[in-house]
């Protein structure tokens, strides 16, 4: 009777481990051993449940119940109310925010109602650091029967008529990639998967490598048998540390057993994988520069045709795909391309990993079927704005995407509707703006980064954003004239037209989805000179209303730059040439005598 | 650290390993598999409802029927320890006493099985605030 009747599934994933769920752990472990039930209960670190705002998360199985925010103190807890006494402990369980009653059961959750986990399947389920808990859940069991019983076309076939898309964010048709690589001439070929995710704000490729690496290395695999490549390099940025980590035990665990090298499976088909790691270049996650990064030159993009499939890594044919795009291949293979295509829309099948951040109650990390809408993922899986704000705008697809408004709640979320509605779907990333966030900042911001990243090779983008860039930063200074929105049109679009890769052509789409859909906040920051959200500092005025003051010193005395002036007992000035705007005034009064302007 | 050899090595090693992770799958739906609740609360442990379950969980693998398995606290039977509650898919929940391992056999059998009522049955005598 070696089964575990209870398994306490506790998030590890790089969010809920800084927040200690890995000393949790070890609390529930010794909290277990100490009541002798190591036998019966089993502390497993899982992968990201994709719930981050309130982690760290414990899960009990078989009840399925949803502990949030644990901490290692309550460990003792748990294990001797829950475990040894079977009553749940309330003050741990998840509160739904709208209707404020206690969730038991995940099951239950708006957040996972309509979340149809495949990219995600073992993510939160299993121990990523231990490969038969990935072999018991069908893990390699696609490969295997690739191996035995598909020839490679035959299996090719089968990711085209899936009709899965790149999930990297240019949405290229994945089986018609291969397709390519395969036919193209040549006895050495690679397979390269690309996790460098530069977007800032995502986190969708981390958590598929943090929590389920062998999916990744068993499409490799897959793909390496179907193009004819017997190499496989992972492009992985080196700020994922605990990704790297994971995912070099996963390859060390698959040589081990066998799944990788020499004759695997006993067919003749030999594979491996290596890392390769970047060194914080945004560029690099374009994959003609991800391929000069690996062969040590600079990270430029190159003129595309030729395309990797034909002429790659060292001039070979080289297959390039995102790691979500790797993570569903093997699913596909074994429960049927039919399946796969009857989830999502005609022309975008399949389901793609959303990372939730901004505004919203529910932040973390989700994946939804292809064609639902922005108001189901927002409000019902995102469970709405945080503290009862208005919703202003969401930003999809990061630097490279577009602001959405309210007009585009009721949009599906697929390649082609996205695109139509001026965002672009992207890697993943979705930032959520309420009323107290500046739409122009917001460009700015997302230029901010473009502009460091650029690699400078093209004059479009070194130039030409750099001129954009100064021109939001002039008018969110108050200096702006009324010529700039034209100016700013007129110079996206020429970048958009001229540059040499998607850094560049996409660089503009943040401010020009803006200038379209919030143009009266341009608007009001160059002719009224004001920041509506009260965001831009430059914009913002200090001022003492005189009916309120008492003269009591007090922001004189904190501000910092002695900025105000006046006597004991008479009405204070601010003098609004050395104001640095930084409120310390306000706080200080206690007559409400300080408003901002 | 087993090298697999070829697909069907592959395959004897997920069987072997499944009945480890299957419990997290099982957890998934379990409105459409039979749900059995072991009361565990002090007094059920001190009248052996411990080796009911283990009883319980052991039969219904060797038997390979798809079940969940939980255990709560205290029913309130507490007379007729160890109790269990048995919710058959479209089955009204029934409470069973007195269930030791012969008991079970006889219910996982002639009950979840077969579909005959058992003796031993405990009538409900109160509503649970979500019903």
């Amino acid at each position: 009777m070696a089964d575990y009747k209870i398994h306490l599934l506790v998030c590890g994933g790089t969010g809920c481990k800084s927040s200690e769920s890995q000393i949790l752990a070890e609390h529930l472990r010794s909290s277990i051993e100490n009541q002798g039930l190591s036998d019966f209960a089993q502390v497993v670190g899982t992968g990201c449940f994709g719930f981050c705002e309130k982690g760290p998360i414990v899960k009990i199985i078989p009840d399925n119940t949803f502990y949030t925010q644990v901490k290692p103190e309550d460990a003792k807890e748990i294990v001797e109310e829950h475990i040894v006494k079977g009553r749940k402990v309330s003050r741990l369980l998840y509160k739904d925010p709208k209707s404020d009653k206690i969730v038991s059961d995940s099951k239950g959750m708006e957040f996972y109602k309509k979340q149809v986990r495949i990219a995600l399947r073992n993510c939160g389920v299993i121990d990523p650091e231990n490969i038969e808990e990935y072999i018991a859940r069908d893990g390699y069991a696609s490969l295997g029967k690739v191996l035995t019983t598909l020839t490679p076309e035959a299996t090719i076939e089968i990711i085209k008529k899936s009709g899965i898309r790149g999930r990297g964010g240019a949405g290229f048709p994945t089986g018609l990639k291969w397709e390519i690589t395969r036919q193209s001439p040549g006895k050495e070929k690679y397979v390269v998967c690309n996790a460098d995710e530069g977007d800032p704000g995502a986190f969708m490729d981390r958590s598929i490598l943090e929590g389920d690496p062998h999916s990744v290395i068993e499409a490799m695999a897959i793909n390496g048998y179907c193009t004819g490549a017997s190499n496989g390099l992972v492009y992985i940025r080196a700020e994922y540390p605990l990704a790297i980590e994971r995912l070099k035990k996963a390859i060390e665990q698959a040589r081990e057993y066998g799944l990788l090298g020499e004759r695997i499976l006993g067919t003749d088909f030999s594979f491996d994988i290596n890392l390769r790691y970047g060194a914080g270049a945004f560029v690099c996650g374009e994959e003609t520069a991800l391929i000069h990064s690996m062969e040590g030159g600079r990270g430029e993009p190159t003129m595309k045709p030729p395309f990797p499939s034909v002429k790659g890594y060292l001039g070979k044919p080289t297959n390039v795909n995102n790691v979500e795009t790797f993570a569903s291949i093997p699913v596909i293979i074994n429960k049927g391309y039919e399946w796969y295509s009857s989830i999502g829309t005609e022309k975008s099948k399949g389901t793609k990993v959303f990372a939730l951040a901004g505004k919203v109650n529910n932040v973390g990390l989700i994946e939804v079927p292809m064609g639902i809408t922005l108001r189901e993922v927002i409000f019902e899986i995102g469970g709405g704005i945080k503290n009862g704000k208005k919703f202003k705008g969401v930003q999809i697809g990061g630097p490279s995407g577009g602001c959405l408004t309210y007009k585009h709640l009721d949009v599906p979320i697929d390649y082609e509707s996205l695109i139509a509605a001026g965002a672009m779907m992207g890697s993943g990333g979705m930032i959520i703006m309420d009323e107290d966030d500046c739409m122009v900042d917001v460009a700015k911001y997302f230029l901010d980064f473009t502009v460091d990243e650029s690699c400078g090779k093209c004059t479009p983008c070194r130039v030409g954003n750099k001129r954009m860039h100064e021109l939001l930063n002039n008018i969110t200074k108050g200096n702006g004239t009324k010529d700039d929105i034209d100016r700013l049109l007129n110079l996206g679009n020429v970048i958009k037209d001229t540059s040499l890769c998607m850094l560049g052509q996409s660089a503009p789409n943040p401010v020009l989805s803006i200038i379209e859909n919030f143009r009266e906040e341009y608007e009001a920051h160059i002719q009224e000179k004001k920041c509506p959200s009260g965001v831009c500092k430059a914009l913002m005025v200090y001022e003492i209303v005189p009916e309120n003051c008492v003269g009591c010193t007090a922001c004189a005395r904190a501000c910092p730059v002695g900025a105000i002036t006046g006597e004991r007992k008479e009405v204070h000035r601010i003098d609004p040439a050395l104001c640095i705007k930084c409120g310390a005034c306000m706080d200080r009064c206690k007559f409400n005598a300080v408003i901002v302007n | 650290m087993t090298k697999i050899k070829n697909l069907a090595d592959l395959r004897e090693l997920k069987d072997k390993l499944q009945s480890k992770t299957k419990l997290r799958d099982k957890s998934e739906s379990p409105d459409q598999l039979v749900q059995i609740k072991v009361a565990m609360a002090t007094c059920c442990i001190a009248s052996g409802s411990r080796e009911t379950m283990n009883y319980i969980v052991d039969e219904l693998d060797k038997r390979n029927i798809d079940a969940v398995v939980t255990q709560t606290g205290c029913m309130g039977y507490c007379y007729a320890e160890p109790t269990v509650e048995v919710i058959v898919p479209g089955k009204e929940p029934l409470v069973f006493g007195y269930v030791d391992a012969k008991r079970a056999d006889e219910i996982i059998e002639k009950y979840i099985k077969g579909g005959m009522l058992v003796e031993g049955i405990i009538p409900v005598n109160y509503k649970k605030i979500d019903q």
